[in-house]
């Protein structure tokens, strides 16, 4: 195939018009509905469309440390019940806590209660002195894995939830590593919303206001054992301005928002605002149910991330399983709201740790500034390549079309990311496309110089060049591949295109020019080539 | 035929002396920046030294002077800014610093100019606010990459060639990294990780070129054009020259093309390139070269194919 002529012209027609039929989706919309939904296109990277990259590391620490301190709370409740005295409490370590109780049996009977009633505890009972006596209850190591392997894998999860219903073109959001989410938001135009969207820990809790303290006490930093200083946040409808509230709440919750079964957005057409309605689950309904009854005209605080939205006066029991809350919302925040409420709360709160977000606007000027500069970039190449080889110049030019054509087709067909970097990776390609032929030609030049006729000076001129070709090639694929393996983000970027290029490069700059050389050849021996 | 040059005969290896004192003022000028990067001291961009970088376009034109002194009152007088001329675009960059812990201060900075400068609207361009860990581990990546993939060079040259050519090529193309990252410290163009894609495509292309000579070495050795290997090498870069220097002026054109057409954006990045391709035209002739002779001696022992 490679000495016969025609085989190779067939060649080339052949990956041309593959080339075509699988770039043409990604490079204009007017292709017919159904060959364009069955090709794969370029994707443009965030920097060159727009979007949100997070990155975001999981503070599984502190999921740890809220799950432990939920069962400290609850055995703490479990041991008063049944009447055991807890003197005092105590954090042990990160997965574990410690309690006091007096002398006597009560640390002995302790430990046989919560080795019954937390199967996820380990309790042991520690030195019994005069005064008294410790047991100290530890999570079980396979717990803690759970909670480690769940905070990354439901976050991923809840993320995707949320994003989904907000609306965003091909999100992609991954786990990296054992404590990172990434979150990939392309073309999302009101960046600031999705970023607290996806931020958002979201968990909702009722807790009753404790009433029985004083606010100005606890923040005199007197908080009762069994409460905690919460704020209420407001905002003045009629000037703007946003108050606090400082108000003291049981730290125990009596019912948390992974019961939630639909939380809705009604607008109050009286009042002008925005409140979100929720129903639960047939659990939560009964909870609630009990609750209300238990504690009608106590005041409920509706408390979400350590926030107070609001906390009516139970007037009455609610039986039906819904509930409201109301606070000085926008539409938007409402919507939102109702849409982390739906999404369920995430295991274990995150912070942002990398933000870029980059306006539609800007990615589309830095695409067309860049598209711009490389379509001018190739046409002085072009035209330099035709005036300083002439006609070999010209047969080079035609394949550097073609080399341009099978890159972006291939591009299309893996469904590779362009970005920024990855048009510099092109760059370098194509740059190494022209070299390719420049040392072809001046190889051919040489033997021509040597007196030789054109045939031979053509033939050995691709015999000499080739091994020089190839071993520049293999040597910046190695590097493009392991940058590819090894590199992150922007680099891999480079990479991918970068090797690429240079894979089509070796067949283009080889075959492609060559072939035409052959063609005139075989047609009528050339006397004179013009180069 | 046309020729930049007829059969050119210079003597680069009488240079060679001049050569290695040029490199090696590159070279320390490269090890201090590689240091002052490594110390967080170098202008690193916003993406690897951590921090926050904000593009807004206003409405209206703004007086720098009065958001400085905003930014002074609110405590971030440290930012540096960048005026677009004529577009109304400001650019704000906040470098997280030693010491501090992270510095991912955006949204009360555009809290402030929005709730100062009520009379003058803008639009968010873009935002980039980067964790203290996230630039270390991208500094360190790519020295990762840049470490295994001269070991990988090195490896198929040696196989290719022979030991001595692989790891003279590898240090060629370090050669010019390392004197990017000198003369970008010296004359304190902010380094982002497009900088380091730019270092990338010239390590890449300097390649390229020392592959391009040695491969004529190894050629004119095997033919015994010369009796000696300095004698060997200068014959060989001369008959490449035309190459050389053709392929650097394609090349020199397209980057001048991404100069001027590209955008602010690609601005330092075409300048990284147009330096670097001086550099990498230079490292081939002047260094790779002379640096065989000293290693391999003069001895014309052939070199295997």
């Amino acid at each position: 195939m490679w000495k016969s002529i025609s085989g190779r012209i067939t060649l080339i027609v052949i990956l041309t018009v593959v080339s075509v039929i699988v770039l043409a989706p990604s490079l204009t919309d007017k292709v017919p509905a159904g060959w364009k939904d069955k090709m794969p296109r370029i994707n443009l990277g965030l920097d060159l469309q727009g979007g949100v990259f997070l990155r975001l590391a999981v503070e599984i620490d502190k999921a740890i440390e809220n799950t432990i301190l939920r069962y400290a709370d609850d055995a703490r409740g479990v041991c008063r019940e049944k009447g055991l005295p807890v003197l005092a409490f105590q954090k042990a370590g990160t997965d574990g806590f410690s309690l006091r109780f007096p002398p006597g049996d009560f640390a002995g009977r302790a430990v046989a209660l919560i080795k019954d009633e937390f199967p996820s505890l380990d309790a042991a009972l520690g030195e019994v002195k005069s005064d008294g006596a410790t047991v100290t209850l530890r999570m079980k190591p396979q717990e803690v894995q759970a909670i480690r392997t769940n905070a990354v894998v439901q976050g991923v999860e809840t993320i995707r939830n949320r994003i989904d219903q907000f609306g965003v073109r091909e999100p992609q959001i991954i786990a990296e590593g054992e404590d990172r989410i990434v979150v990939q938001l392309p073309g999302v135009k009101d960046q600031q919303r999705a970023i607290e969207l996806v931020g958002k820990t979201a968990l909702l809790e009722f807790k009753l206001v404790d009433e029985g303290a004083s606010v100005e006490d606890a923040l005199k930093g007197n908080v009762p054992e069994d409460a905690q200083l919460l704020y209420q946040k407001s905002v003045d409808p009629q000037t703007g301005r946003a108050t606090k509230t400082p108000m003291l709440v049981k730290k125990r919750a009596l019912l948390t928002g992974d019961t939630i079964k639909t939380a809705k957005v009604n607008f109050d057409s009286q009042r002008g605002g925005a409140h979100v309605s929720l129903s639960f689950d047939s659990r939560g309904a009964k909870v609630f149910d009990r609750v209300t009854a238990e504690n009608v005209k106590r005041r409920l605080a509706i408390v979400l991330d350590d926030t107070i939205y609001s906390a009516p006066v139970i007037q009455e029991r609610i039986s039906g399983g819904e509930a409201q809350i109301t606070g000085s919302f926008t539409a938007e925040e409402a919507s939102d709201l109702a849409i982390v409420l739906r999404a369920g709360s995430l295991p274990a709160p995150v912070k942002v740790i990398q933000n870029v977000s980059i306006g539609p606007s800007l990615g589309q000027d830095s695409i067309r500034k860049g598209i711009q500069a490389a379509i001018i970039g190739a046409l002085v190449v072009v035209a330099f390549m035709g005036f300083y080889y002439r006609f070999a110049g010209l047969v080079a030019d035609f394949a550097l079309v073609f080399n341009i054509l099978f890159l972006l087709a291939s591009m299309a067909a893996l469904s590779a990311t362009l970005t920024l970097p990855g048009i510099a990776g092109i760059i370098l390609a194509i740059g190494m496309a022209v070299d390719s032929n420049v040392l072809i030609f001046e190889r051919i030049r040489e033997e021509i110089r040597a007196k030789k006729s054109v045939r031979v000076s053509i033939d050995a001129g691709y015999d000499k060049a080739f091994m020089t070709v190839v071993d520049s090639h293999v040597t910046t694929l190695i590097t493009a591949i392991i940058l590819f393996q090894f590199g992150t983000g922007p680099i891999k970027g480079f990479a991918v295109s970068l090797s690429m290029g240079v894979a089509i490069n070796l067949f283009t700059a080889l075959v492609c020019t060559k072939v035409v050389f052959d063609y005139l050849n075989a047609r009528k021996p050339m006397q004179a080539l013009s180069i | 035929m046309i020729e930049l040059i007829k059969n050119p005969k210079y003597d680069f290896m009488s240079l060679r002396n001049y050569a290695f004192a040029l490199s090696a003022v590159l070279l320390v000028l490269g090890l201090v920046g590689t240091i002052q990067i490594f110390r967080g001291k170098a202008n690193l961009g916003v993406d690897l030294a951590g921090g926050t970088s904000i593009q807004v376009k206003f409405q209206k034109p703004f007086s720098m002077d009065e958001i400085r002194s905003l930014l002074v009152q609110a405590g971030q007088g440290e930012a540096t800014l960048q005026g677009v001329e004529g577009e109304n675009i400001l650019l704000i960059k906040l470098r997280a610093d030693a010491g501090q812990q992270e510095r991912m201060v955006a949204d009360p900075v555009l809290k402030l100019l929005r709730d100062k400068l009520p009379g003058n609207p803008f639009v968010v361009e873009s935002i980039s606010e980067i964790g203290p860990a996230i630039g270390h581990k991208l500094r360190q990546d790519a020295m990762l990459a840049l470490a295994i993939s001269a070991l990988a060079i090195i490896l198929y040259l040696a196989w290719r060639f022979e030991f001595k050519f692989g790891v003279t090529a590898a240090i060629a193309t370090f050669h010019d990294i390392f004197a990017m990252v000198g003369i970008f410290w010296a004359l304190g163009i902010e380094q982002d990780l497009l900088f380091i894609t730019a270092l990338l495509t010239i390590g890449g292309y300097s390649l390229t070129d020392t592959v391009v000579i040695f491969d004529r070495i190894r050629e004119n050795i095997r033919l015994r054009k010369r009796n000696t290997f300095s004698e060997t090498i200068n014959l060989s870069v001369n008959d490449v020259l035309s190459r050389s220097i053709v392929t650097s002026i394609t090349v020199f054109m397209a980057v001048m093309a991404l100069l001027f057409f590209g955008g602010a954006v690609l601005r330092n990045f075409a300048l990284a390139l147009t330096i670097g391709i001086l550099v990498g035209s230079y490292s081939s002739v002047f260094v790779a070269g002379p640096m065989l002779v000293l290693w391999r001696g003069e001895k014309m022992t052939e070199v295997k194919r």
